[in-house]
């Protein structure tokens, strides 16, 4: 059952090889996008045990980056038919191949415990991806592919080195190298802390670039912004969540290690707050409004990482904010690329009045700004507000102070640009472009934007249960 | 056994050097290969025979001295150039900063404590000092092909580290790393051919459009 999670993506990958025809490939991705998403729904109600080896187990913290990922995919798969329906001009069979095989390589990050499979897992996602940034073949997303492809290699790469150490670090410590979290776990008081503290820095160092955390954020802006929409979604709450599930397992070790966690935590707090800055100060006056997506990516892995740095009740919000931010992203990158394809343009100064040219899709973009920025009703609200509120439980209220402000500073600069966008008449001299909002291009971000409304009104039991277990997993009170 | 496995390492970081003062590109190419090849051949010098340590033998060596340098001089061929031209950084100030690297490599190992059976060898300076050349060829020369080469003689210096543990590394995690390795070479192969196209040249100064106004 696991393993449907891997091999039926692949499979579809495969199909989409050796399906001729460009209209009717596309099919094949809501088809297996909803499949895996049953598989999610069944493993999420009867999840089965660990494996004899302890390699491959599902987790509550898989469980979570699992059901965000698989939602996000199938709604992002059913956008694909009706996107790719006007891109009829370009072929999509490296398009179908890569959004399947990176499906695979996802769910293999959420299910397995063996780090260094992880590694191999999240390594793949991102050399899959790369193509999926060159899908417009034009110079501009050829400089994005490459920054993108470099950087996060080489960031990559400085995680495997962290991986070594780690292992070495046990090597040293009983003469038996493995990278098994239950084992690392259970022996993380014997290991050397001088690896134990080399291997940090690499592992954080190395997931932060894939994350994106400042000062390690630079192939973002670019990625996103050359990126299809679809693609930009996938990256911002897909490949993000992955790579924080990779953080959490680094944090899981630091803190069954007792000593390790307090210099990881600091270190969390501080690259999630000098994320936060820099969107803050990039956001505004940006001409680009998928760049401006990107930092606000870059602005919420900060939250993430903070949130995972203030540790007890605020583990709770983090892990609600991965849900939150990856459905938000999902909504505001589909909507955006909507908007791209109606004025075939994507800067401010060109798209204007996009209620009255696209009223569904300037109306989704704007509630997805609306949510993103933690306004409520919306479900990240809440989990922003569980962040602020246990950071001025247990007082630390420096952090709590500049983490509002930058959400002040975030909130004018983004609106300052997603306004004038989205409010007033459209200019008259813009060409005409082919596309109208239908419901396949519409209906998939709606219904993600209900999603976050009723997550924000009304989590459901299940959810909150798993969150908290997976709190409880990262040292969170019950 | 130790003895010839050290005098190996001092070559791989002797190769490090080697690269940095080179323009050559099909040279550096060779000699990044090279390393692969002596990377391929350490785990035998240090751990008994296995038929693990044999396939893992085999595997480097193909990966590392064979197909991934063949697929760099192809993207060379396709791209018609033979020359780095004009780096950020000269020659002779990279070579320099290259033998400090060295020299803060051998600082930084000293500070980890190594397992009793390896205290004498020099693996951890000799990856350090592979990663941080690997970070400066990467960072200062401009062709795209060159900063692939850059991107490798740091994955090298990680490999060097990963040899120590070639025993307890799962043959699963050691294949899929090799196979990452190679398909990432590959698409950055392909993406480099398309850069020549778009801007009939790999000088990656060319790649500013995208920043910050």
């Amino acid at each position: 059952m696991l393993f449907a999670l891997i091999l039926l993506p692949l499979a579809g990958a495969i199909v989409a090889w050796m399906v001729p025809d460009n209209r009717l490939r596309p099919l094949i991705l809501p088809v297996i996008a909803s499949s895996h998403l049953l598989t999610t729904a069944l493993l999420l109600i009867n999840t089965p045990p660990p494996s004899a080896g302890g390699w491959i187990w599902l987790d509550p913290l898989g469980k979570i980056v699992l059901l965000c990922i698989s939602l996000l995919f199938t709604v992002c798969a059913f956008y694909a038919v009706g996107y790719l329906a006007y891109r009829q001009e370009r072929p999509n069979r490296i398009l179908c191949m890569g959004l399947l095989a990176c499906l695979s390589a996802m769910g293999l990050v959420t299910i397995t415990q063996h780090l260094g499979l992880l590694w191999v897992a999240l390594e793949t996602t991102t050399v899959c991806m790369a193509p999926l940034i060159y899908f417009n073949q034009n110079a501009r997303s050829i400089e994005a592919t490459w920054k993108y492809l470099l950087i996060c290699s080489v960031g990559i790469g400085l995680a495997l080195l962290g991986l070594l150490f780690l292992a070495y670090s046990t090597y040293v410590a009983h003469r038996d190298a493995t990278l098994l979290l239950g084992t690392l776990m259970a022996s993380a008081r014997e290991l050397n802390p001088g690896w134990l503290h080399a291997a940090a820095i690499f592992l954080l160092v190395g997931y932060g670039s894939k994350m994106g955390l400042a000062p390690l954020h630079a192939w973002k802006p670019d990625a996103y912004g050359e990126a299809p929409g679809l693609v930009g979604a996938l990256l911002a709450g897909g490949l993000v969540n992955c790579a924080f599930l990779a953080i959490l397992r680094v944090y899981q070790i630091c803190l069954a290690s007792g000593i390790e966690i307090q210099f990881f935590q600091k270190a969390l707090i501080g690259m999630g707050l000098i994320s936060m800055a820099f969107a803050a100060v990039f956001m505004a006056r940006q001409a680009d409004f998928k760049r401006m997506l990107a930092y606000s990516s870059v602005e919420h892995v900060g939250i993430l990482a903070i949130g995972l740095g203030l540790g007890k009740g605020a583990l709770y919000g983090a892990l609600f904010h991965l849900l939150n931010n990856g459905l938000t992203k999902g909504v505001l990158f589909l909507s955006s690329g909507n908007i791209h394809r109606s004025y075939s343009n994507k800067t401010t100064g060109v798209v204007k009045g996009a209620l009255t040219r696209l009223p569904w899709s300037g109306g989704l973009f704007l509630a997805g700004f609306i949510a993103i920025t933690g306004s409520p009703p919306f479900s990240p609200f809440i989990s922003e507000y569980t962040i602020v509120s246990s950071a001025f439980i247990e007082g630390h209220y420096l952090v709590v102070g500049l983490f509002l402000l930058f959400l002040i500073i975030v909130f004018i600069g983004m609106a300052l640009t997603v306004l004038p966008m989205v409010m007033g008449a459209p200019p008259l001299d813009i060409e005409p472009t082919a596309y109208r909002d239908r419901l396949l291009t519409v209906g998939p971000p709606l219904f993600m934007i209900g999603v976050i409304l009723l997550l924000g009104i009304w989590p459901p039991a299940f959810l909150v249960t798993l969150l908290s277990d997976g709190a409880a997993m990262l040292g969170g009170q019950p | 056994m130790t003895v010839f496995a050290d005098q190996l390492l001092v070559l791989v970081m002797l190769i490090n050097l080697v690269m940095l003062g080179s323009s050559r590109l099909i040279f550096s190419i060779r000699a990044v290969a090279v390393q692969g090849v002596i990377l391929g051949i350490l785990p035998g010098l240090i751990h008994p025979f296995s038929y693990h340590l044999a396939g893992i033998t085999i595997g480097i060596i193909l990966a590392k001295g064979v197909i991934i340098p063949y697929l760099i001089s192809n993207a060379v061929r396709k791209a018609h150039i033979r020359r780095e031209v004009e780096p950020f950084l000269g020659y002779v100030p990279t070579l320099l900063l290259g033998a400090v690297f060295t020299a803060l490599a051998f600082v930084f190992a000293e500070k980890l404590p190594l397992a009793p059976e390896h205290r004498d060898l020099l693996f951890v300076p000799a990856s350090i000092a592979t990663l941080l050349i690997g970070f400066l060829l990467l960072t200062t020369r401009r062709k795209a092909i060159s900063q692939v080469i850059g991107y490798l003689v740091m994955e090298n210096g990680i490999f060097v580290f990963g040899l120590l543990l070639t025993e307890a590394m799962p043959v699963m995690v050691e294949a899929g790393a090799l196979l990452d390795l190679l398909v990432g070479i590959f698409v950055m192969g392909i993406v480099i051919n398309h850069i020549s196209q778009e801007f009939s040249s790999i000088d990656t100064s060319r790649l500013r459009t995208l920043k910050e106004e």
